[in-house]
């Protein structure tokens, strides 16, 4: 519950802080309807969907209507996915708005004193310290440890775990070792004559629990000519923070990054997490207020390139990929596809890997209903999501599903556990299965 | 406000997932395409049948509760938006194609069902549903009907009241009918099929449409003619026709809409033309390619500086898209964005061009041009801010002045996006007194209790376009 007192701070706070013209540039043509997941799974409600969800804030700014839970409901209910982005005619700029909003409501919440901990603990102890989300080794026991579970859904903390905690275990890939971790290289010289100079963004979750898909994307980038600078100061993206209404957290790290990432002298900064790479591409964004920031921010973003994109830049996909016969799929991450504006690229490297073949699931692009803590704590509208999405999938006839983010990649195997799929369906980051491709060629040749 | 007894029985009624009337779910309802206009309902309801229907008016009409009904609310008109309060009626759940029927060439629907899966539908049996408003991605049929909507493909085959040819519609009191039928022909009686289509809501509710199909032509042609004279560009469209060759699809564009229209789409336009023609022809291919090249002929005869044929559908299909983007995309440019629908015998289009540029000028407004131009039916588009009061009312006696001038050449104040609440105040320039009598006639003889969809197509008072009702 809100108070009357909250209510209106929150009211002002939308005044000041939402763009009064990027709200006015959404004309009500309704072309992103059928684009969102939420309107189409709420059985088209107009409050879940994009140009709804824009009313409603618009509404708050011009004291139309007050930000009671109603309000909340629709913001909370939107994934974030920002398919409605790209369909906008208008080019109204759905996302910045959203987590302004977002933020604001967050902000002035009065959270029980137990979740004001929790938030504490993950937001200001735990994500700005690469050390100690290591140390935090497995997410799951952190929670066991913590005795979380019981407000786990109303914590930011939920990121990446989907539905219960029981089908968690199961999806969760193996924990790397403390030691590891803590090993990790700064620098991986090129494998063939040096084509391009890059920096990897290794990511607080990517570079602890999924740390395999990491070592693959580096292999993968020196297979294709690159030397790589792992720079040791570099931070969490702050996605986290940033959308659950933590945001100068969230700016704290980016500043970070961008000090980190400033003097490498390299050509990219590559991703492997479509999910970061949308939050580090809009670092100008989030640094608005501070103009010379805003302008690192800008230079930073130019050099992201997803993993994906700069192996087509380098013609991996014409060596040669090849894997024992099988169906594959493709699953977009929303934000790449939609933010990063890849779409083409990883469609491209799988249709060339030989002895597979490639097929297209219908609405690929939309999205999984990972989203962060969505499946959490949306848990009945993402699973209904998730729905569509395996029945999308069973209609490829796929044996593989291929992922480029963390959270859509849990999300899918837990599609696949929950349809008691997993005898004759798996879910891969792209990074390890085109690893496993050039791999199995060369093992190929060899023999 | 609904008393809590009306609202119980409309509970009872659709069940209580069906009704909201909570403030954010009424304020999602409040509004629709048309900029400027804003107005709470009481309440929304969403029945799941045509029983459920009848159940709702009768009950309004016994209570004197307005009706709004409402499919996607992508209208221009103000036509969804609840002026009066009452209660806006979804067809969210009455959304299934019931029938394609292959030996009539027909296809029943439910009001609900979005446009272009329906004509997706059809097109894979190989048979084809010619309108085609550019908001047809996410309009309902109910309200393709209710609006008598056109599209890119009308100049040859017509608008949506072309072809429909059957409905079942549940009158103001509640009681159900049905009109026309899956017939070629059929004069019992007045066409109330007919009075029904592009009656924007105001005479009774549409639960059920039966819609004529033709088969799929054989092939298509696409071509983009530039123009360095926007009145050239203009007089090739009455040269065309002159030249008796009907193209299936006739529309103009003109740079300050070209520009803004490539911003957004990035599929090559021209920028530095004054303005293009976008030709279509469909057919058999032999006659298709006579009428593309003789198109072509003429349009360089008027001045054309170049004709470009597209090559592929990809390239034909991005042409059309990005003609359906224009209105939406025009939006990026400033924060309000007006359009109007002039319409002029297809002879005036040169003359009506020209007049536009003029009153813009005299104004100092911004306006973009573009539309149906085979179908004489033009959208200037005036980039404005709300919150400039003064430009605003500018605007104001701008299209004032272009209505005038559109019925002058003789034309009409609106071609295809009706006339709701923001051209009621003009309804009188086209009809005249004794038309409007007539027409209200009609209404208070079918709706005698004003309870569907009061306040549009009727002014209450003199001219006045901007209401905002906050
Ligand atoms: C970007 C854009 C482009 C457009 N392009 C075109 C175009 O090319 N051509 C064109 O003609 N129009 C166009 N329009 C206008 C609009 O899309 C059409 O009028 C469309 O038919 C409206 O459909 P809807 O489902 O949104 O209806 P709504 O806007 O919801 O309703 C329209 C009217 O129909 C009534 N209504 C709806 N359903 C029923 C029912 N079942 N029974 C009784 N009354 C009902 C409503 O009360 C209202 O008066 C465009 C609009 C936009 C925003
Ligand atoms: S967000 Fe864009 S596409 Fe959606 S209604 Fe607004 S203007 Fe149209
Ligand atoms: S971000 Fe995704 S869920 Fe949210 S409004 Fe846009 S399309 Fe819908």
């Amino acid at each position: 519950m809100t108070t009357t007192k909250e209510r209106e701070t929150i009211q002002w706070q939308f005044k000041e802080r939402l763009s009064d013209d990027e709200l006015l540039n959404c004309m009500r043509c309704g072309f992103c309807l059928p684009s969102c997941p939420t309107y189409i799974e709420s059985g088209f409600q107009e409050s879940h969907s994009p140009r709804g969800r824009l009313a409603v804030m618009k509404g708050v700014v011009d004291g139309f209507i007050e930000p009671d839970e109603d309000v909340e409901r629709s913001l909370n209910m939107c994934l974030g996915c920002r398919a409605c982005e790209p369909v906008c005619p208008s080019g109204v700029n759905y996302g910045h708005l959203l987590e302004e909003a977002r933020d604001v409501i967050n902000q002035n919440k009065k959270h029980s004193l137990v979740v004001r901990t929790v938030r504490k603990a993950v937001f200001k102890g735990l994500f700005p310290y690469q050390n100690r989300v290591q140390a935090v080794t497995g997410l799951l026991g952190f929670y066991q440890r913590f005795g979380l579970q019981k407000v786990a859904h109303k914590s930011g903390m939920m990121k990446l775990f989907p539905d219960s905690l029981s089908t968690m275990e199961k999806v969760l890939p193996p924990v790397p070792s403390l030691k590891e971790m803590k090993n990790r290289p700064s620098y991986l010289p090129a494998k063939i004559p040096v084509k391009k100079r890059v920096a990897f963004f290794s990511g607080c979750i990517m570079d602890t629990m999924f740390m395999r898909t990491n070592d693959s994307t580096m292999k993968l980038l020196q297979l294709a000519g690159c030397d790589i600078v792992i720079p040791s100061n570099q931070a969490c993206c702050g996605a986290l923070h940033g959308h659950s209404g933590e945001k100068n957290g969230a700016k704290e790290l980016a500043k970070r990054n961008i000090l980190a990432f400033d003097e490498l002298d390299v050509d990219y900064i590559i991703t492997n997490a479509g999910g970061c790479g949308a939050f580090l591409m809009d670092y100008d964004h989030l640094l608005k207020d501070e103009p010379t920031w805003a302008l690192r921010g800008k230079e930073f973003s130019k050099k992201l390139k997803d993993i994906s994109s700069v192996l087509i830049e380098l013609e991996f996909d014409k060596q040669m990929l090849s894997l024992p016969d099988q169906v594959i799929t493709y699953q977009d991450s929303c934000h790449l596809r939609n933010v990063m504006k890849t779409e083409a690229e990883p469609r491209l490297l799988l249709t060339a890997i030989q002895n597979t073949e490639y097929r297209e699931m219908k609405n690929a692009d939309q999205c999984c209903g990972s989203a962060g803590t969505y499946n959490i704590v949306e848990s009945d509208m993402s699973m209904k999501i998730l729905d569509s999405k395996m029945k999308a999938t069973r209609a490829t006839e796929a044996t593989t599903i291929v992922t480029s983010n963390p959270g859509c990649l849990l999300q899918m195997k837990l599609g696949i556990e929950r349809e008691g799929l997993s005898d004759t369906l798996r879910a891969v980051h792209i990074a390890d299965l085109l690893l496993e491709a050039a791999q199995t060629s060369v093992g190929e040749m060899e023999r | 406000m609904l008393s809590q007894e009306i609202k119980l029985k409309l509970i009872q009624i659709v069940g209580p997932e069906n009704f909201d009337d909570t403030k954010v779910g009424r304020l999602v309802y409040s509004y629709d395409a048309t900029p400027m206009f804003q107005s709470l309902p009481d309440g929304v309801i969403a029945p799941r049948n045509t029983g459920e229907v009848s159940y709702i008016v009768k009950l309004c009409n016994e209570r004197r509760i307005p009706i709004v009904p409402r499919g996607s609310g992508t209208n221009l008109c103000a036509g969804t938006c609840p002026t009066e309060g009452g209660l806006v009626l979804l067809f969210k759940h009455m959304n299934a194609i019931l029938e394609i029927d292959e030996e009539n060439l027909t296809v029943t629907v439910q009001p609900g069902v979005i446009t272009l899966d329906m004509i997706h539908a059809v097109e894979s049996k190989g048979l084809f549903y010619p309108p085609d408003p550019s908001s047809m991605k996410i309009s309902t049929l109910g309200g393709n009907i209710n609006e008598n909507s056109g599209g890119l493909r009308g100049l040859k085959y017509g608008v949506t009241r072309d072809y429909v040819i059957g409905l079942e519609i549940v009158l103001a009191n509640g009681e159900i009918i049905r009109t026309g039928g899956k017939l070629a022909k059929d004069v019992a009686g007045y066409d109330l099929t007919r009075l029904m289509v592009g009656s924007e809501g105001t005479l009774g509710i549409i639960t059920e449409a039966t819609l004529k199909l033709i088969p799929t032509p054989e092939s298509k042609m696409t071509m983009l003619v530039h123009y360095q004279d926007i009145e050239a560009a203009a007089k090739s469209v009455s040269t065309i026709i002159a030249n008796k060759i009907i193209p299936t699809t006739l529309e103009f564009l003109d740079q300050p809409t070209l520009k803004l229209v490539e911003e957004y789409s990035q599929i090559g336009l021209p920028t530095d033309v004054k303005a293009v023609l976008l030709i279509e022809q469909d057919g058999p291919i032999k006659v298709v390619k006579q009428d593309i090249e003789k198109m072509s002929r003429l349009c360089v005869q008027e001045r054309a500086v170049s004709v470009k044929i597209a090559t592929s559908e990809e390239e034909a299909d991005g042409l059309r898209t990005a003609r359906r983007t224009a209105l939406s995309a025009l939006a990026r440019f400033k924060p309000t964005i007006i359009l109007e629908d002039a319409t002029v015998p297809r002879s005036e289009v040169a003359k009506m061009v020209i007049a536009i540029n003029e009153i813009a000028e005299k104004y100092q407004l911004n306006i973009c041009t573009f539309g149906h131009a085979g179908d004489g039916n033009l959208h200037p588009t005036c980039l404005t801010d709300v919150r400039n009061h003064e430009e605003i009312e500018q605007v104001e006696k701008a299209f004032e002045e272009i209505f005038m001038k559109a019925i002058e050449l003789g034309g009409t104040i609106t071609g295809e996006h009706g006339v709701g609440t923001v051209k009621a105040p003009y309804l009188e320039l086209k009809l005249g007194q004794a038309g409007i009598a007539a027409m209200k006639a009609i209404k208070d003889s079918l709706d005698p209790n004003n309870i569907m969809n009061p306040g549009k197509m009727f002014a209450k008072d003199s001219r006045k376009r901007v209401v905002v009702t906050t």
